[in-house]
């Protein structure tokens, strides 16, 4: 028998996530204790049960350190989500979605 | 997303509003200068195609052959890992504890999902969910049988909570009947389960059937 080789990542957007995280942790921008104080935070909302500490938390951890070390603000990252689902809604099915495909794209 | 679907896709391509966002944040990242896609690149090949629990499999293997390399093992982890080339992010400080005839070893992380990553890769999503997180320290026996593991009720359960800063990896006893194998041989027993706490070597876990 061969020890099983898990799947590290559910989906693509999974992987980018956690890659994110690295990266911006060995740019110092935050320690792992402060990454996962505020991770079990996110995942121990006031006014729900208890979530699992999976990529989309990680994901919503991300936005709250980046607004409040103003990276960047949840209205830019608002608007570039809303560029990239018109940028993708402009590609032709199999295709690479470039934010250039928005037909509101201002370079 | 599966491709085996028939509607019309002439119209454009799917990003979902998850997609969307990470991507939107990969972009804003990228332009103020925070990440490089290079690097994103590299990190997520890393974690997909070379970390993993084979690593750890090898540090259980080396520690059932070699009594010294035990030792030191037990007393200071992570050099002790260190000597076979592994470790980095995620394995700074780490602590393993020896399952032994009177003790079985759980390991868990109850305020998030830390996990010892250069051993045994990312963590599985169900290490990462509340009930395991809740349940492995009110009723670990419960756990482990339903992972499928019966431990006699004259072993006790210690269960070890990691952390960002310490973390947690368990050497489990080695099986019976394995005088002969190589060490190759005893690391291919040990799966990752085994090194969590929730498998024994050899087993394989339920949600893993052969």
């Amino acid at each position: 028998m061969s020890v099983p080789s898990p799947k590290a990542f559910a989906a693509p957007w999974e992987a980018q996530v956690f890659a994110l995280v690295v990266s911006l942790q060995e740019a110092g921008l935050f320690t792992w204790a402060e990454w996962t104080d505020r991770l079990g935070r996110e995942i121990r909302p006031a006014d729900g049960p208890e979530r699992a500490a999976d990529y989309s938390a990680w994901l919503a951890t991300l936005e709250t350190i980046l607004a409040e070390r103003g990276v960047a603000a949840a209205e830019s990252v608002a608007v570039r989500t809303e560029a990239f689902l018109r940028a993708a809604a402009a590609t032709p099915h199999g295709q690479s979605i470039r934010l250039e495909n928005d037909p509101l794209y201002r370079p | 997303m599966s491709h085996d679907h028939a509607h019309d896709h002439s119209h454009g391509s799917d990003l979902s509003p998850v997609e969307a966002r990470v991507r939107a944040l990969e972009s804003l990242l990228t332009e103020k200068g925070y990440v490089d896609p290079a690097t994103l690149d590299a990190l997520v090949e890393l974690y997909e195609t070379k970390v993993g629990p084979h690593a750890g499999a090898r540090v259980v293997a080396r520690a059932w052959v070699d009594p010294n390399y035990r030792t030191r093992l037990l007393s200071d982890a992570t050099p002790a890992i260190a000597e076979l080339g592994i470790g980095g992010r995620g394995g700074e400080h780490m602590v393993v504890v020896a399952n032994t005839p009177e003790t079985h070893n759980l390991v868990v992380c109850t305020l998030c999902s830390c996990y010892p990553w250069p051993v045994l890769g990312l963590p599985p999503v169900w290490y990462k969910a509340p009930p395991y997180r809740a349940r492995a320290v009110i009723d670990p026996r419960g756990v482990l049988a339903e992972f499928g593991v019966t431990i006699p009720e004259t072993t006790r359960i210690t269960v070890w909570d990691s952390t960002a800063e310490t973390r947690y990896m368990v050497l489990p006893m080695r099986p019976a009947n394995t005088e002969g194998f190589s060490e190759e041989a005893l690391a291919a027993l040990v799966s990752r389960d085994a090194m969590i706490g929730t498998g024994l070597p050899g087993a394989i876990p339920p949600e893993m059937p052969a």
